[in-house]
């Protein structure tokens, strides 16, 4: 590892990613940080193409179609994506998961989030974001581990470069962070996807992560997921800025708005802030207008904060049926395409249902056993406390057996 | 008498010969080898000096620890050797601090952070108790979060509000965090190194009131120690320390109250009593052996720390003795705390804190006459 003396430079970096859109688009300053007018969208609820110019006509707001590989590997996610989040919400309802935050409806931000990336980038993700971290490649039962109650978290974040799922809003984003500084400072080319939901925009942590990427000129994309609910709260509670994505200018970076429900936007938008950000531009700021189809968990009861009408608005605007119907259209996908997608989604969900349903020990002593790398002498103490617990219990279960088996 | 004036590129020349002088001071003061006297302060800062020497993924930041050299200059001087890399100013947010060093560690560094004073930490708790906390835990070993908090704490410096809390409890509280207080030059230094070298977080408690107390060290043969200490991977962490060495009764203290049970003990000698004071070192991990072996030999004890006394560190160590010496104890074990009041005005903080008088009392009410 070689850090130079002065990497981090505290040099107006703002202004540096600024003049670089200026002489790169040759726009203004504002319109290179401000989102488009309007959320990028590129395929529309019905699955047509909008016309090129509806696309993304401003300077600085200009993407290009994903390349077709791309749209079929997206769309194959996309219905795994779906399978996985009705499975597991299934799982839980046959008692064989705690709990699991689904994100259906909002599959396509979740299979962009982790198309955009390469593989040595990085993604800090949510608890809603477990399609995300499978997409990412992360095994799906243990990605489960979390929700099913073994522990809380069951994959090791640096294997697959994915931050472990995070439940305290906003802290991951400063995680993110972290890791994108110490990238830069090794002149490593990594990007992180730091990911967060509308509601939690109003969180400290939000703020400060931001602006610490902006200062440190750090190659982090921030991806909120505005699906318009903090569980019952709508976004008019959380904020009253024109857009989320507006949010970026007062940091010095680049914010955009895209049709969360358009995985080709996604494609396109989020691709090209990583692609920036690779490039050096410092950080981004992209919001995804998308929805929570179900309630918050399963603990949740929906109906009491929404309307059954505001459901059905966004069923129409699904984001598998219009990239199934758009790819159709194209001719890149046929009923035998359809078909070999919907077997792999049936394996992922095979998979699920078995590694979720066997029955795994827990290991009572492993209690100890990671709170520490150096444990305690306290630590010891107690664990020897329950160890002779358990061996007691155990004692006493085997004398029982015994004394029944005497009788009979 | 006409005031002397000096034209500002006169002034100017005077600082620089001046800064040049100074800085020709430092270089031979740093040459010197063999015992010298330093303060906590110097001893701190030659700690992370030697760690970012000896370690490319040392990094220190904070507020004001670049060119400032943090506002009680523990950081001096280390940007200007290793660079606004490796030492550099933040904006001004602990939450974000705390969760940079959090993503830093992930991604292979080892960040020495500085909240600036202690009650300035707490926007940083979040990211304290839910991830430095947890996150090796959770990960079952997989991510370590090697990272220092450093957190200049307690008073008795005549500090304004929030510049004097003993927030060593909320930590220690805390499963997952390691928690350090030094009380001499010598630890200053030993304990840093340690600290850094620790796989597990540490909050690193470093008294402010002792930051400029001197005393007479050999930096070259703590280094010596510590290298040995990295060879056999043996450490004086999660020891206690004899700092006085007495026969009827023993003062369990830590960082700040240290030098004041000492105090304490020495009046105590001149009236004919002998006092053994404890130096707790580590609260977490607790040395209850060395404490205990003192409190079994004396029978009597007196627990002595700043903060609160209620649901406090002081409260934890009497049980844990009381649990463990019950039948080696002659009378109660007492306890000289701060009271539970918020930290008082600058005015008022002698009444707060424990005083050499306070602890002779409670030695006092130990029930000699029994």
């Amino acid at each position: 590892m070689t850090i130079s003396a002065d990497q981090t430079a505290q040099q107006p970096a703002q202004q540096d990613a600024a003049s670089e859109a200026v002489r790169k688009f040759g726009i203004t300053v504002e319109d290179y940080m401000l989102p488009a007018r309007h959320q990028i969208q590129m395929v529309g609820p019905d699955g047509t193409l909008n016309p090129h110019t509806e696309q993304g006509t401003q300077p600085g707001h200009e993407y290009s179609l994903p390349g077709d590989a791309e749209l079929l590997a997206a769309y194959e996610q996309l219905v795994v994506g779906r399978r996985v989040n009705d499975q597991n919400s299934a799982l839980v309802r046959q008692g064989r998961m705690a709990v699991y935050p689904s994100s259906h409806g909002q599959e396509a931000c979740q299979v962009a989030a982790a198309l955009c990336l390469s593989e040595g980038d990085w993604m800090f993700p949510t608890y809603r974001d477990s399609v995300a971290v499978m997409a990412r490649g992360v095994d799906p039962v243990q990605t489960m581990t979390l929700f099913r109650g073994d522990w809380h978290g069951g994959y090791d974040p640096s294997r697959h470069k994915v931050g472990i799922q995070c439940t305290p809003l906003t802290t991951q984003l400063l995680h993110g962070v972290g890791v994108a500084h110490a990238a830069k400072l090794r002149g490593e080319d990594t990007v992180v996807l730091a990911m967060c939901g509308d509601g939690a925009t109003s969180e400290g942590d939000f703020h400060e992560a931001l602006n610490f990427a902006a200062v440190f000129h750090l190659p982090v994309v921030f991806f909120v997921q505005n699906n318009q609910y903090a569980i019952s709260v709508p976004l008019a509670h959380q904020s009253v800025a024109p857009s989320l994505a507006h949010k970026a200018v007062g940091y010095g970076m680049a914010g955009e708005r895209v049709d969360g429900n358009d995985v080709v936007a996604l494609l396109a938008v989020l691709g090209r802030a990583v692609k920036l950000a690779r490039e050096g531009s410092g950080p981004l700021l992209v919001e995804a207008h998308t929805y929570r189809m179900q309630a918050h968990t399963n603990a949740d009861d929906a109906t009491r904060y929404r309307q059954d009408s505001e459901v059905a608005e966004w069923v129409a605007k699904d984001p598998l049926s219009r990239m199934k119907t758009y790819l159709t259209h194209r001719g890149l996908l046929d009923d035998d395409g359809a078909a070999r997608i919907a077997d792999k989604a049936e394996a992922v969900a095979t998979q699920l249902r078995e590694g979720l349903s066997e029955e795994v020990p827990v290991e009572p002593l492993d209690l100890f056993k990671y709170v520490f790398s150096t444990t305690t002498p306290q630590l010891k103490e107690q664990s020897a406390m329950l160890a002779d617990e358990l061996a007691r219990d155990a004692a006493s279960t085997a004398t029982a057996s015994t004394s029944k088996g005497a009788a009979k | 008498m006409s005031p002397t004036v000096t034209t500002s590129s006169e002034a100017n020349g005077n600082v620089s010969a001046a800064t040049a002088r100074a800085a020709a001071r430092a270089a031979v003061e740093a040459e010197k080898t063999g015992p010298q006297t330093i303060t906590l302060a110097k001893a701190l800062n030659t700690a992370m000096a030697d760690a970012m020497h000896a370690d490319e993924s040392v990094l220190v930041f904070g507020e004001d620890v670049g060119m400032l050299g943090g506002v009680f200059r523990i950081t001096d001087g280390l940007t200007k050797t290793f660079g606004t890399s490796r030492c550099f100013d933040t904006p001004l947010a602990e939450s974000g601090i705390v969760g940079m060093a959090v993503g830093m560690a992930m991604n292979g560094m080892r960040p020495v952070i500085e909240m600036q004073f202690d009650a300035f930490a707490y926007p940083a708790f979040e990211q304290i108790v839910s991830h430095v906390a947890k996150m090796h835990n959770r990960t079952k070993g997989a991510v370590k979060l090697p990272i220092v908090i450093r957190v200049p704490y307690a008073g008795g410096i005549g500090g304004v509000e929030h510049h004097c809390d003993s927030s060593e409890a909320y930590y220690a509280h805390t499963a997952g965090l390691k928690v350090f207080t030094p009380a001499t030059v010598a630890d200053g230094y030993r304990m840093l190194r340690e600290a850094i070298d620790s796989d597990d977080p540490v909050m690193f408690m470093e008294p402010k009131k002792l930051y400029w107390s001197k005393d007479q060290v050999d930096l070259d043969a703590l280094r010596a120690e510590h290298a040995a200490n990295t060879e056999r991977g043996t450490s004086s962490e999660g020891r206690a320390a004899v700092a006085r060495p007495g026969t009827d009764a023993t003062l369990i203290a830590y960082g700040p109250s240290v030098p004041t049970a000492l105090a304490a003990a020495a009046a105590a000698a001149e009236e004919g009593r002998s006092l053994e004071v404890i130096d707790v070192r580590s609260i977490v991990p607790f040395d209850d052996e060395t404490v205990c072996a003192s409190v079994r030999t004396t029978g009597r004890a007196v627990v002595i720390a700043e903060a609160h006394g209620f649901a406090s560190v002081a409260s934890e160590i009497v049980a844990r003795v009381q649990e463990r010496c019950f039948h080696h104890l002659a009378a109660p074990i007492r306890r000289v705390t701060g009271f539970d009041v918020p930290y008082p005005a600058p005015k008022l903080e002698h009444y707060y804190l424990p005083g050499v008088d306070r602890i002779l009392d409670a030695v006092d009410d130990l029930q000699w006459e029994d």
